[in-house]
């Protein structure tokens, strides 16, 4: 083949980093070769991150080479990476949002008039020209405020390209995009390998790692564990080598008995937003709400437990009516709300692992109004053991968990206020493989005990994985209500999408 | 079901590590977390001042500097105990000074037109009450910061008590009262009932901020106002009665300040919210909120009162004790930024969190073997 005649543009050997005595990366290797796309998968907390910061030069490796068109090359500092033409996209890019998207593009490196001032003219063209490029319309005049984070993704991408990047390193680009989006990013992707870059792709969703790569390394524990072609692989597979283990299924669905109607959502309205959605959700069912991005899931729920206020509908909670607003009179009724957001809406980083797990239940846990530090930290252990969470210690900064493990504190949080109405707004954004089976197979059983379960999940598998029944929303409406045995792919996308399958119609 | 429990399995072995170690770890883990504390430098710096100044300085130790400091300090401890939880909310409250002075005005008001002091202390505290709400309303209602509402207060209330006074000055007041507010408790020289009455309202808050679901939630509130309102937590109704309470408290402030100097003049206390804010920041709480304590305001209330005092009876002059006050406050703020640059650098840079924490799963051990 060709490419191996050519040195690749970017390879790692053998790159060791520690920080104090956790061994980040140990021995990892990587090839990045031109006009392919390659993709990283692993854990949480497998050594990703580090290694995207070492191929940017934010890190300096400890140990092994980075080879640039094979000559070995040291990353001191970020320039030097851009330099020898690496970009990283990260997952939620950092413009500056009073500035256009074409100030933004070459922000710092501004072509100059022959005064000395800057040519926004030229600026101007060249961001078009990149954009032409890449196949996409954005006007390089309009301030990158209000640009969603798909596009902003777009903004970095030409940026690099008119840093003339050839190695494109995009760290979990579509966690935050809807299907539509993340197509439009995979044919931008696609178009830069067929022009010759190598692109290092990462992401938590195998549907796009399989559909979009070309070949696929597995990292554990910092380690280099294989590296295979696309189509000489599975999903089981790359999940066994990437949590070292065999996860039995990854939708343990348990068929739980339907109980008694528990919520009630009638009509509800909120103008310009959502409109007249109307659903029911019986005691052990698993309802989930699917759609994309946008479509108003979160706002509904959000709304329901009272955190956003609507203009009109009604909700009940075992028959009794539920006051708009008042997210404290809902969860006295028996509601909980695990966030979208844990980081911004699910926890206080900054406080501890046992007072955010805590507090939702600082009433049951004082005596005579005096909270009590010791039943605090009893609960906080008792929930911490329940859901296995891994910490080094229940008065540490919550900050200091990863992903999987601050989600279990959210889960922590709202479980132990005992609900009957669970809502889980995306239950396992980012988090790894091992993780989010295990919160599948918590909901499943809580299900089972007679919780009430409502999901907002982006994730089609997920949903489709465990869900009673599937409510699909479009621009703000409920479009389908399908029983497990109806949704499929399709039937979502469908309604997901506005369309009806012709056969419908 | 088998295989589930392979991966639930390892938990009980795993959670006691998060667990307290029962073994003697805890009481040293508890002594670092006080001396890294944020209060623990004020609180030393006030012990070393009352040592040095006790032995150093005549007079200081005596019966009635103390009764003098303790007087000096009372209006700005007493307003300093509500500011203290706005802050953490990482609001607030410029005005405590103006509420003070129309809180003055109106008790001289309403003494010249002959309504009894102890039918007009409670209209007193009405009034600071109105005024503090007017705050709240400002802020959680109309959704304005805290900083532009209470400078336009500020402004609005000082005004307010001009127009009750103009430039008169009620000094009518019964010589059992003005005597009354100085005197000392239990006849303990040194120790006037005001500042028990301070020891006890401080008490009282400290368990309110650091004992309570409600003091709790205001730490929250300041690290993150929006995780606390998906908790339950009403950020507006707590915001709006932190500003009522600081209201009737300066207001509370304001009579005793008036009765204590015998006076009500509208430009009274002029600037002394800034000493309020100050000693909360010096006492540790953070001006982003989210962080402080009811002890390290206290002592950052004593501490300013007792240099001021000590350098007052060497004979220092005032524009010296301004210099002095901006450098302790400009201190206090380098300090622990200096503390904490300095430590992150000497300890090697701390792994990403997900790093260690999600670390290998004891299921995973044979994992090299198995790449191909």
């Amino acid at each position: 083949m060709d490419p191996e005649e050519v040195p690749p543009p970017l390879a790692l050997v053998d790159v060791t980093k520690s920080f104090g005595s956790v061994r980040a990366l140990r021995g990892l290797s990587l090839e990045l070769r031109s006009g392919e796309i390659h993709a990283m998968v692993g854990e949480n907390g497998a050594g990703k991150s580090t290694l995207v910061k070492t191929i940017a030069g934010v890190h300096r490796p400890d140990g092994g080479r980075v080879l640039v068109d094979g000559r070995p090359t040291e990353f001191a500092a970020p320039v030097d990476a851009q330099r020898a033409g690496v970009a990283v996209i990260y997952q939620e890019p950092t413009l500056f949002p009073d500035l256009s998207v074409a100030e933004n593009i070459f922000v710092g490196r501004q072509p100059r008039t022959r005064l000395r001032t800057i040519d926004r003219g030229r600026m101007r063209r060249d961001t078009e020209e990149v954009f032409t490029r890449l196949g996409v319309h954005m006007d390089p005049d309009r301030p990158a405020r209000g640009l969603s984070i798909a596009d902003q993704q777009l903004v970095e991408i030409a940026k690099a390209l008119t840093r003339k990047a050839r190695v494109l390193v995009m760290d979990e680009p579509t966690a935050a995009l809807s299907g539509v989006e993340a197509e439009r990013l995979f044919t931008v992707a696609r178009t830069l390998r067929d022009s010759g870059a190598a692109l290092l792709f990462i992401s938590h969703r195998f549907d796009e790692v399989f559909s979009l790569c070309d070949r696929i390394t597995v990292v554990r524990d910092g380690a280099f564990v294989s590296c295979d072609p696309t189509a000489d692989l599975d999903v089981d597979t790359v999940v066994r080598r990437m949590v070292g283990r065999d996860v039995s299924s990854l939708y343990p669905k348990e068929d739980a008995e339907r109980g008694e109607t528990v919520l009630e959502v009638d009509g509800l309205t909120r103008h310009g937003v959502f409109a007249d959605v109307s659903f029911e959700v019986r005691a052990g069912e698993i309802v989930a709400l699917a759609g994309l991005v946008g479509a108003g899931r979160s706002e509904v729920i959000r709304a329901v437990f009272g955190v956003d206020r609507y203009d009109a509908g009604t909700v009940r909670v075992q028959g009794r009516p539920l006051p708009p607003g008042r997210p404290k009179a809902a969860m006295d009724a028996g509601v909980a709300l695990v966030p979208e957001d844990r980081r911004q809406q699910g926890l206080v980083m900054e406080s501890s692992i046992e007072r955010n797990a805590t507090a939702t239940r600082r009433g049951p846990l004082s005596r005579l109004g005096l909270l009590r530090r010791s039943a605090e930290r009893e609960s906080a252990r008792e929930w911490g053991e329940r859901l296995s969470l891994k910490s080094g210690g229940l008065a540490e900064p919550v900050s200091t968990l990863s992903g999987g493990n601050q989600q279990k504190v959210v889960l922590a949080k709202w479980l132990s206020t005992e609900p009957r109405v669970l809502f889980v707004d995306e239950p396992t954004r980012g988090i790894d493989v091992g993780t989010k089976a295990e919160v599948h197979r918590l909901l499943s059983t809580l299900a089972g005990q007679g919780l009430a379960i409502v999901m907002v999940s982006s994730e089609l598998p997920e949903v489709l994985g465990m869900a009673d029944r599937v409510l699909v929303m479009h621009e703000g409406r409920v479009t389908a209500e399908l029983d497990r045995d109806e949704a499929d792919e399709e039937s979502v996308m469908y309604a997901a999408t506005g369309q009806r399958p012709s056969e419908a119609a | 079901m088998a295989p589930e429990r392979t991966v639930t399995a390892p938990a009980p072995d795993r959670a006691p590590e998060g667990a307290p170690d029962p073994s003697g770890r805890r009481p040293a883990a508890r002594i670092r977390s006080l001396l890294s504390a944020r209060e623990t430098p004020v609180v030393g710096a006030l012990v070393v001042t009352l040592l040095g100044a006790g032995l150093f300085v005549d007079m200081f130790a005596t019966g009635r500097n103390i009764d003098f400091l303790v007087l000096s300090v009372a209006a700005i401890a007493l307003m300093a105990l509500p500011m203290t939880l706005i802050v953490i909310t990482s609001e607030i409250d410029l005005s405590v000074a103006s509420t003070l002075a129309l809180s003055s005005a109106t008790l001289g008001v309403l003494w010249e037109s002959g309504v009894p002091i102890e039918t007009a202390l409670w209209i007193c505290l009405a009034v600071g009450a109105a005024l503090g709400a007017f705050n709240g309303f400002l802020v959680t209602v109309c959704g304005l910061p805290s900083l532009a509402v209470t400078i336009g207060t500020m402004a609005l209330y000082r005004g307010l008590a001009y127009v009750l006074l103009g430039d008169r000055a009620v000094a009518s007041y019964p010589r059992d009262w003005v005597g009354g507010v100085r005197a000392p408790f239990l006849g303990v020289e040194g120790l006037p009932w005001i500042a028990v009455a301070i020891l006890l309202l401080s008490a009282a808050f400290g368990v309110l901020l650091h004992a309570t679901a409600f003091g709790r939630s205001l730490f929250d509130i300041g690290n993150n106002d929006e995780a606390a309102r998906f908790t339950g937590v009403s950020v507006r109704w707590t915001k709006f009665w932190l500003f009522t309470l600081s209201g009737v408290v300066a207001s509370g402030a304001g009579v005793f300040w008036t009765l204590q100097y015998g006076t009500s003049r509208a430009d009274t206390a002029f600037g002394l919210e800034l000493q309020v804010v100050a000693a909360v920041l010096l006492g540790g709480v953070s001006i982003f909120g989210g962080v402080g304590s009811i002890l390290g305001v206290m002592s950052g209330v004593v501490l300013l009162g007792a240099i001021r005092n000590a350098l007052q009876l060497f004979g220092i002059s005032s524009e010296v004790l301004q210099i002095v006050t901006g450098l302790i406050l400009i201190a206090s703020v380098v300090t622990p930024n200096l503390v904490a640059r300095t430590r992150a650098r000497r300890a090697p840079a701390p792994a990403p969190g997900p790093v260690p924490a999600s670390a290998p799963s004891p299921a995973s051990a044979p994992t090299k073997g198995e790449a191909p």
